[in-house]
């Protein structure tokens, strides 16, 4: 071979349309809700906190998602796991922090809900729950809204595998395929819901399920961002042509317990997680990086005092502020009529 | 005004609401074309099109899901049940979803979705097409729930849920559709939601009640004023939640007999609520014990014609027990 092509000689990110500040950004968010999560777990374990969900090992997958995302018009309906994504949609780790020590300023829930159950009007992230995949159906109604006005808006809903055979999974997917609606339907499939591993939950593909609907199903590796960056880019544009629904199942594995409330040892073994583990996408993008120039160990460690700085002033701020008063327990049962609101 | 059926004035609320904003739609099973299994909303499609009278897929929990999610991003949407008794598989929609969407995201987001649904036996639905199921739904804070027995009510309570910035649950009773006629205006008005009607003055005896069985009352009422002199004072719930405290009280305290009536089965209605209602705040200013008359506690009603009219409420059945707490 004496000459190779320009365009095989771009990066993989550029051939994406990914910028380099775009692509180490990615890096950084996937690195932040590494590091806000693993001090969750540790927030937890000292008894600071009294719970805590996990979303390692799928930060990189829900971080590259999020980039591909219009964050001005879309919807987003993350689940309980998505940190990485709200981060990189612009949730804060002090709103976070605030949501995971429940207190009254957290802007998901005022401390209600425990934390991983996003909500912030602001950043389009729709307020969510805990019995799965009820947020499905929203997503579908969200969009249907959206081609109703002519808006150029796509909701991304996400939710796991286990998840997936709740009827509203299929009911939305149905509904999103009849009327072609810009809907994103992401299984994030990291293998278990709860104890019980993927081959007791469905012996099928997730992503096969699409054919149903009549739209396209893809699997996608999760430990390759770039590549679910290129899978939603491309679902996005379908969805803005009009051209409907996209099911995408990102492969993926839970490393962690599924909440801190979990032994997972009671069924599976530690082989298995460390075997995983060994595949973590973070070092493998940061190794990406590296190689194309865009990262080095200074930054590398610039980074992580920067990380640690942050999570330490939202662990303290946090922990120092108030709880939502509890006269406030009968607020917002239903709208608040205004002084100059009518009476009803 | 114009005497109306209160099909129509449920019809014509949507109508007219739909003419006024731009974000009220319709969406449910053969709601389109066909307009609706009872004609609830004939017509609409053919004036405001697809989109806005939206034929849906056959699943409950998806129509219900679907209008939350399009009334979180502004618009109004009125998801129509079938039959109640098809509602079952959007309960979790409407109880873990639409009545905590405020107050889980701390009045961040907001549900103003309207839940149409239409109750009641009588028309030879057997068990499933024949069903009260309010009580499932009641006592789920963040909720309201409204129940009309007149067309009047119909339309404007059904503008005032289109309107709610709340869930609003609107339990319409089929064998009103076309039983019950009378006086609408013309246009717009609302019916207050929360706030109870005083259908007949009396000083004998007070009923309190919602829906269809109200009917019954009255007729019994005029029968009883006749032939005993006795006078009901009858009392219109109209929204069963929030249930009108005030309302309530006053029309108890009114005679010091009451007589609660509903179609919903006894145990765990919304009577029992009445009751304890009338029990915390009047118990020593009553007469008689709180009655109830209401469906039997079976699981539903039966299509065989005897079996149905043994389960329904009748005047005749109202006014028995309205003559027995009478004479008490």
């Amino acid at each position: 071979m004496t000459r190779k092509g320009s365009v095989q000689q771009q990066a993989r990110h550029a051939l994406l349309g990914l910028s380099d500040e775009r692509v180490v950004q990615m890096y950084e968010t996937m690195m932040l809700a590494r590091r806000y999560d693993e001090r969750g777990q540790l927030l937890q374990r000292a008894g600071k906190v009294n719970f805590h969900i996990s979303g390692i090992t799928q930060e990189p997958s829900q971080v590259a998602m999020a980039f591909a995302m219009d964050l001005d018009k879309d919807y987003f309906l993350p689940y309980y796991r998505d940190y990485g994504f709200v981060l990189a949609v612009g949730m804060t780790v002090k709103e976070l922090m605030l949501s995971l020590f429940a207190k009254g300023e957290d802007p998901n829930s005022a401390g209600r809900q425990m934390p991983g159950h996003f909500g912030h009007k602001r950043l389009r992230i729709v307020t969510g729950s805990s019995p799965v995949t009820t947020q499905v159906p929203h997503a579908v109604g969200i969009a249907l809204a959206a081609k109703m006005r002519g808006d150029r808006s796509v909701s991304l809903v996400s939710f796991g595998e286990g998840s997936s055979n709740q009827g509203d999974f299929h009911e939305g997917c149905n509904f999103a395929g009849v009327h072609k609606l810009p809907v994103i339907f992401v299984c994030q499939n990291n293998g278990y819901a709860i104890s019980v591993p993927m081959s007791k939950q469905s012996a099928g593909r997730i992503s096969d399920r699409a054919l149903g609907y009549g739209f396209p199903g893809i699997r996608v590796d999760g430990n390759d961002p770039l590549e679910v960056y290129r899978v939603f880019k491309e679902a996005h544009e379908r969805a803005i042509a009009g051209e409907g629904p996209t099911l995408v199942e990102i492969m993926t594995y839970r490393v962690t317990p599924h909440s801190t409330s979990d032994n997972d040892m009671a069924y599976r073994t530690k082989e298995e997680v460390d075997l995983h583990k060994a595949k973590d996408a973070v070092p493998a993008f940061r190794a990406y990086l590296t190689e194309h120039g865009l990262w080095s160990d200074e930054r590398e460690q610039e980074l992580q005092t920067r990380l640690r700085a942050m999570i330490d002033e939202a662990t303290t701020y946090a922990e120092r502020a108030p709880f939502q008063p509890v006269e406030d327990a009968f607020r917002y049962v239903y709208a608040e009529v205004s002084v100059h609101g009518e009476g009803r | 005004m114009a005497v109306m059926e209160y099909i129509e004035a449920i019809r014509s609320a949507m109508k007219e609401e739909m003419e006024r904003d731009a974000s009220v739609f319709v969406l449910g099973e053969d709601v389109g074309l066909k307009g609706g299994v009872f004609g609830t909303t004939k017509g609409l499609q053919q004036q405001f099109g697809e989109m806005r009278a939206l034929d849906t897929p056959l699943a409950e929990s998806a129509i219900a899901g679907v209008a939350i999610g399009a009334a979180m991003v502004g618009m109004k949407p009125i998801a129509e049940m079938q039959y109640s008794d098809f509602m079952f598989p959007a309960t979790n929609q409407i109880i873990s979803e639409a009545a905590k969407i405020r107050y889980r995201s701390n009045n961040d987001w907001e549900c103003p979705v309207v839940i149409r649904a239409p109750i009641g036996g009588g028309v030879f639905g057997g068990l499933y097409h024949s069903q009260c199921p309010e009580s499932v739904f009641f006592g789920t804070p963040g909720l309201k729930i409204v129940a009309p027995a007149t067309a009047y009510d119909a339309k404007g309570l059904l503008i005032a849920a289109i309107r709610d910035p709340d869930p609003v649950l609107y339990f319409e009773n089929k064998k009103c559709y076309r039983f019950v006629s009378d006086e609408v205006p013309e246009g717009d008005y609302t019916v207050p939601i929360g706030k109870a009607n005083v259908l007949r003055e009396g000083r004998d005896i007070t009923v309190i009640g919602y829906s269809l069985p109200l009917h019954f009352a009255m007729q019994a009422a005029e029968e009883l004023a006749r032939e005993e002199g006795v006078e009901a004072h009858i009392l219109d719930l109209r929204t069963i939640q929030p249930l009108d405290r005030e309302g309530i009280l006053e029309a108890a305290a009114k005679t010091g007999k009451v007589l609660i009536v509903h179609e919903d089965n006894k145990t765990g209605g919304v009577g029992a609520e009445v009751a304890a209602i009338i029990a915390e705040e009047l118990l020593y200013d009553l007469d008689a014990p709180i009655r109830r008359l209401c469906g039997p506690d079976v699981p539903a009603m039966p299509i065989n014609p005897p079996g149905e009219k043994h389960y329904m409420l009748n005047k005749d059945k109202l006014k028995a027990a309205m003559l027995e707490l009478a004479r008490y």
